[in-house]
């Protein structure tokens, strides 16, 4: 038997479907800006840190690299209740996507750093730069250069794993199909709209990546 | 499709005639149970509290110890007949049984192929929460978090009756549901008074009471049409369980719970 399409059941749940739309951007776009920000923390700590941040930072990214991300969302919003830690799961989403981008992102942006040229870094101590200026303006600016490519791939990847988040009731794009799903049944339509959506938003945020880094390495 | 119909509707002239003939056949099961000295009942198995198999591989459950004790009050021998939910009427209808104890609720497809006793057990599905919590009913849920399954018959009717500032937590199985009310994630969960059960059994610091019921559907013993003296019998059997305290000591020892007070 053939199935006859019908998206007009979905129309009544435009609503849902734009909520968790919303909700989708804005946990990426926060979970980004922080993710890179942790994952430059991270490789600064394993280039020029002192040894003990670099060991626990090597620690951290063994830990998440090599589990998968629902259990660490599990971890963090059934788990830590245990220790007196509840968050809720809008912030438990938030936070277990910074923690895993943070390590993806410090392995990246570490790669980036170790292919700066040893003569650069001399060059900026002897122009009486601090160790902070030749990080900041030698170092860290041409290693995002060369990693940029690879760090957008990390963000869209993050970007549809953060379908996951619907397994705590938080209330994304995934969450948005599965609860339509659960009312109409219309399992095929539901799903067909919800992956063009996140394929529109793939589309989008490499076209803003890409926006940003122009605007950024002019050059590059 | 024409094929299809008619297929149906040939199959369905056939098992209305052979659920004919099988009636008429038996005359009074009461009497054959009395006169063999033996009753067979169909009980579940994999359904635990229900029915299943104990450690020791017997089968144990709210409805094995119904069975033995209705056998018990006939006074005659008991054989347990394991049936799934999809064949335990079928076994009923062509008198492989004599009852159906397996967790049976009513509807109007059911009514019209057999009949059903009065109700020996509680099943329902409700909002449950911690001792000190004050929900009494749906109305009160206002500013609480409930925890429940997507898509399950309690979450569809809780999203109708919840007020507008209660929070209903959507998660994808059972077990996340019940993971968040023992994690304290949820203040409330809307489950079944058997899954209910299980979580009071295995968190003792969270232990799940019963605040107000949503929705109910008991489960009753199911019987053959035409046998008034054996639906008779049955309701005595079930009337004095209630009153002498059998159900209540089921009850507590298979749900976890006492009998609702208007059970």
């Amino acid at each position: 038997m053939i199935q006859q399409l019908n998206f007009g059941d979905l129309l009544p749940y435009w609503d849902v479907f734009a909520r968790g739309l919303v909700f989708t951007i804005v946990l990426t776009l926060t979970s980004t800006v922080a993710g890179i920000g942790l994952g430059t923390a991270g490789a600064w700590a394993r280039t020029f840190g002192p040894k003990w941040a670099g060991a626990l930072t090597r620690a951290y990214v063994e830990v998440i690299r090599n589990t998968p991300f629902i259990v660490q969302l599990f971890f963090i919003f059934f788990g830590l209740p245990a220790l007196g830690v509840k968050l809720s799961e809008d912030v438990a989403a938030f936070i277990a996507m910074v923690i895993n981008l943070g390590a993806y992102s410090t392995e990246i942006i570490r790669a980036g750093i170790q292919a700066v040229p040893k003569g650069h870094l001399e060059a900026g101590v002897s122009l009486a730069m601090s160790r902070w200026e030749v990080f900041r303006y030698i170092v860290l600016k041409q290693a995002f250069m060369k990693v940029y490519p690879a760090l957008s791939s990390q963000i869209i990847i993050v970007m549809l794993g953060s379908a996951v988040v619907s397994q705590i009731s938080a209330e994304d794009l995934t969450y948005a199909a599965n609860y339509i799903q659960s009312r109409n049944f219309r399992a095929f339509e539901v799903y067909i709209v919800a992956a063009v959506l996140y394929l529109m938003l793939a589309i989008g945020l490499r076209a803003l990546l890409r926006g940003i880094g122009r605007a950024i390495f002019p050059k590059g | 499709m024409n094929f299809v119909t008619r297929a149906a509707a040939t199959c369905a002239a056939v098992a209305v005639a052979g659920a004919l003939f099988v009636s008429a056949a038996a005359a009074d099961a009461l009497a054959d149970i009395e006169k063999a000295k033996l009753i067979r009942i169909a009980v579940p198995q994999d359904f635990a509290p229900f029915g299943s198999v104990g450690p020791d591989l017997q089968p144990r459950g709210y409805d094995i110890d119904m069975a033995n004790y209705i056998g018990k009050q006939l006074g005659v021998k008991v054989q347990l007949v394991p049936v799934t939910s999809a064949n335990r009427i079928a076994y009923l209808q062509t008198h492989k049984v004599d009852l159906v104890i397996s967790s049976l609720g009513k509807n109007a497809e059911r009514e019209k192929v057999i009949d059903f006793s009065i109700p020996y057990a509680p099943f329902f599905s409700g909002v449950y929460g911690i001792a000190g919590d004050k929900v009494t009913d749906a109305a009160s849920l206002s500013g609480k978090t409930v925890g429940a399954t997507r898509g399950a018959i309690e979450e569809q009717e809780l999203s109708k009756l919840a007020p507008a500032d209660a929070t209903v937590k959507r998660f994808e199985d059972n077990n996340a549901t019940v993971s968040a009310f023992v994690s304290g994630q949820v203040d409330l969960i809307a489950t079944g008074n058997t899954v209910a059960a299980t979580v009071a059994e295995k968190s003792p610091n969270r232990k799940p009471e019963l605040k107000f019921v949503i929705k109910d559907s008991p489960c009753y013993v199911g019987l053959n049409k035409d046998e008034p003296a054996l639906l008779a019998k049955v309701n005595a059997i079930i009337t004095k369980a209630k009153e002498d305290g059998t159900l209540a000591t089921f009850s507590e020892t298979w749900l976890k719970a006492p009998l609702p007070a208007n059970f």
